[in-house]
């Protein structure tokens, strides 16, 4: 059901930029009002689903320990895995949000005849990520050529080392196949593997139809079915300088390609894309393991009733003293 | 264990059901739930909804507005945990956690794959706090919360033991401990408690200990271990109760006081402390290192564990030392000082043998047996013949909360290697931050729960299994005392030939102590490595 409708969904979507710009000629609508509406919702609901987290505080530190604690001088603490500094904790983050730290420690289980377990290597999910994740950041990188005038030079030098290759002409961006490959893949382990095909839902097929296919016309419209990339600058610097036109003639491919990434834009906050700003917030990782060094506040931490000693020993008293334990009223 | 199935019949299936989970309603199969709270254990610590029931009635006896209380319930911790909310909202159905859960590799339930475990209250959270979920109900992921929802809660909330482990593999630190804590907060807000953790959690609170060991009986118990280990040693070790002035107070989990193998372990401490001249007291009302209200609520958790800072202020002590224990030290470190500190009227504790500092305690001011007795070990400051535990091919099992709560690894290692001369680890996959569970954590440990605890143990037993055929190793060693209660158990039904200690029970067999007679037998009355003609039987 989840693979059918988000399928479907995202067939509807472009069929709708194609029709929306061949038979009824909205190029105005798809190429201005939907991208600011789609920039203003990303923003705005990103914001807010931030400050909304940020709202909940964080009573408890409780930081998930991947290595020895700060202890003894002489045993030798896992600084990063199991941090007790900021500094600490800035490294374990940057593991984790650049290379994906915790996945990489994936294993997958296997039941033998017995019953007997093994544990196998399993790093695909890891690489397959972060190919996927790093490629998509580039790629967006390289986009910025068509919102910049001049281009700034890491955008250029982006995209050479991204095109250094230098097969075929236009050049194959190094990206473009990662990008491809690893949605693909994450895609088919989705639908393959069979426990990952019981916990999926629309809102994991989704995104990743919408990936596919805002990379295949991507790449339709690099490598096969040019489409006048002058006029695409246009369009997108009128829109980053607030003077939007659309300039006649950009092929309805371009449109689609446009569309579908808006989508992406406006469909984020409300996804579980949003994991890009939660991981820096998880209090699993973001915290160093130092509660017993400094006190950590909790803000609403609030009187609870207790069983005080005076009751226990009220309740107690012969007892303890028959047998010959220490009271306090005799 | 009569109606748990053999280990060679256990019938495990990794591959999910043709039913989707939402349409797949909870089975409460015997050995795989656990009885209900009773409503005196309730009543006892004024929770709500005090009754008679049983999870399989039709009827779970809940108020009317029993939806409401949940709901209202849920927004409540949301806007209190940013954990939760997150944890909510970021979860992007990887896969990464799905084989890392020991009660999933055991029963191959999809609902015990931590995301899904995690999805029953998701979907819920979905239905009744996102927009999309409100507008679009299913195809958004949500679900409305009904009778059949709450009972799969029960179910599975009870089949989480809170070990963390899923948590480590996920990419965004997604803890399902955090969240089944949570799910059973919401379960008791209309009463759905187990007896397995109400009972104790009421012991506690009125009695001092989970078990219920009233203050002379507390006495007697540990003055019982006085006669063996001079039995043993021919040294008489002299402990003291609730004495005020003490420099130290010390608190163990009451389970090593009441149930073999963890008595042993016992013995290891009133052993230690003697030979060292520790100025220590035990208390008969702080007399719980453990905390099963860490598996009722957080206001549980912090009401039972008043105890500890209510106690060292009362009796004037400098600072706390604190016994081998899996989530004990959990709440200790991660929760103690801030629910219930500052503990500004104690001081950094300080070794008063090696004079060491414990920097790493200077807030809390409570450390950690295993941490005291390696330095004591380092310092070259007890007189150890490891041989004598040459009987013992010893592995170490990481509790989990010490573990991925704590960070605790090399300490416990560390002294072992010098108590012992046979010591081997099991596979890497299995210890440290990736140890297993033992199937019966967060107060899961009771007896109709069997056939579970055994699949959730499997994974663990297996890891044991490996070293016991390669290496011969006979002792799984650990720091809980939850641990050394059902790895036994596990190990008989596993693993036949391997038995469970504490790390201070090692200790004790190995200490040379000051005026002790030649020893024959371990703390066990087994004999000693070379002594086994001996006729020393008089134990």
């Amino acid at each position: 059901m989840g693979i059918k409708f988000s399928l479907l969904t995202v067939v509807a979507l472009v069929l709708a930029v194609f029709l929306g710009v061949k038979a009824a000629g909205l190029q105005y609508f798809f190429g201005v009002i939907f991208p600011y509406a789609a920039i203003f919702i990303f923003l705005v609901g990103f914001i807010y689903r931030i400050l909304k987290w940020a709202r909940s505080p964080v009573p408890f530190r409780i930081p998930t320990t991947a290595g020895q604690q700060k202890s003894l001088p002489w045993i030798k603490q896992n600084k990063i895995d199991n941090p007790s500094t900021t500094a600490g904790v800035v490294a374990r983050m940057a593991l984790e949000v650049l290379l994906f730290r915790s996945l990489f420690r994936n294993t997958k289980v296997e039941l033998r005849e017995g019953p007997k377990i093994a544990y196998q290597w399993e790093k695909w999910l890891w690489l397959a990520g972060l190919a996927f994740h790093w490629s998509f950041f580039i790629i967006l990188v390289r986009h910025l050529r068509f919102f910049t005038e001049p281009v700034p030079f890491f955008v250029h030098m982006t995209d050479r080392l991204d095109g250094f290759l230098q097969v075929g002409l236009p050049g194959i961006y190094i990206t473009d196949l990662l990008f491809l490959a690893a949605v693909t893949y994450l895609f088919i382990r989705r639908v393959v593997i069979p426990q990952v095909r019981y916990i999926s839902l629309p809102a994991d097929y989704f995104p990743l139809f919408l990936l596919m296919a805002l990379g295949l016309t991507g790449v339709l419209m690099r490598y096969f079915t040019k489409v006048d990339v002058v006029k695409v600058k246009e369009l997108a610097l009128g829109l980053v300088t607030f003077q939007p036109k659309v300039p006649e003639g950009i092929g309805v491919l371009f449109y689609i390609h446009f569309f579908l990434i808006c989508t992406l834009f406006a469909y984020f906050p409300f996804s579980k894309l949003m994991h890009l700003g939660g991981v820096f917030l998880s209090p699993t990782r973001n915290l160093p393991n130092d509660s017993r060094m400094k006190r950590h506040i909790n803000p609403w931490n609030y009187p609870v009733k207790v069983h005080t000693y005076a009751e226990y020993e009220d309740h107690f008293r012969d007892k303890m003293i028959e047998a010959g334990l220490p009271v306090e009223k005799e | 264990m009569a109606n748990v199935p053999k280990p060679n019949e256990l019938v495990i299936d990794h591959r999910p059901p043709a039913t989707g989970w939402m349409d797949t309603p909870v089975e409460f199969r015997p050995g795989t739930w656990c009885y209900a709270a009773k409503p005196k254990n309730l009543e006892a610590v004024g929770l709500p909804n005090p009754r008679e029931w049983s999870p399989i009635d039709d009827d779970w006896k809940l108020p009317d507005n029993w939806k409401q209380i949940v709901l209202e319930g849920l927004r409540e911790r949301l806007e209190k945990y940013r954990s939760l909310r997150i944890f909510m909202d970021i979860c992007v159905r990887c896969g990464a956690c799905s084989d890392k859960c020991h009660f999933f590799i055991g029963s191959g339930d999809p609902k015990n794959m931590p995301v899904l475990r995690a999805e029953l209250l998701r979907s819920v959270y979905r239905r009744n706090f996102t927009t999309a979920g409100k507008i679009l109900g299913k195809i958004a992921g949500g679900r409305e919360l009904t009778m059949s929802v709450f009972k799969e809660w029960f179910y599975y909330f009870f089949q989480c033991t809170e070990c963390r482990r899923c948590s480590l593999f996920c990419p965004y630190g997604i803890d399902t401990a955090e969240i089944t804590i949570i799910g059973r907060e919401l379960l008791n807000l209309l009463g759905c408690n187990i007896d397995w953790i109400a009972g104790p959690v009421a012991n506690c609170y009125h009695n001092g200990n989970h078990l219920g060991i009233q203050p002379h009986a507390f006495k007697d118990m540990i003055e019982f271990f006085v006669d063996e280990i001079e039995a043993v040693t021919g040294v008489r070790v002299e402990p003291t109760f609730n004495r005020k002035g003490a420099e130290i107070l010390f608190i163990t989990p009451s389970g090593d006081v009441f149930a073999d193998p963890g008595t042993y372990t016992l013995m290891g401490y009133l052993m230690l402390f003697h030979e060292i001249g520790l100025d220590y007291t035990w208390s008969t009302y702080a007399s719980e290192g453990g905390n099963f209200g860490l598996f009722t609520s957080h206001e549980m958790m912090k009401r039972l564990n008043a105890k500890m800072y209510a106690e060292a202020r009362r009796l004037g002590v400098k600072w706390i030392l604190g016994g081998e224990c899996g989530h004990m030290w959990r709440v200790i470190n991660q929760y103690m000082d801030t629910m219930n500190g500052p503990a500004d009227f104690l001081e950094v504790p300080k070794s008063p043998i090696t004079g060491t500092v414990f920097d790493n305690a200077k807030s809390t001011k409570m450390t950690h047996i295993v941490e005291f007795t390696a330095d004591l070990i380092k310092h070259g400051k007890l007189k150890l013949d490891p041989s004598r535990n040459d009987n013992h091919v010893v592995t170490y099992h990481d509790s989990c909360n010490p573990a991925r709560g704590m960070g605790f690894f090399e300490e416990p290692r560390y002294v072992l290697k010098n108590v012992c001369n046979h010591f081997y680890e099991m596979p890497p996959n299995t210890i440290r931050e990736q140890t297993f569970c033992c199937g019966s954590g967060s107060g899961l440990n009771t007896d109709e729960f069997m056939e579970m605890r055994m699949r959730g143990g499997l994974p663990r037993a297996n890891a044991v299994r490996h070293v016991h055929e390669q290496h011969g190793v006979n002792m799984l060693s650990c720091i809980c005392a939850i641990d050394r209660a059902v790895l036994t158990a596990s190990m008989n039904y596993w693993v036949p030939g391997v038995e469970v200690s504490g790390v201070h029970e090692l200790v004790g067999n190995a200490l040379v102590m000051e005026g002790e007679m030649e020893r024959t037998t371990d703390l066990r009355g087994e004999p000693l490595p070379g002594m086994e003609d001996s006729d020393d039987e008089d134990l």
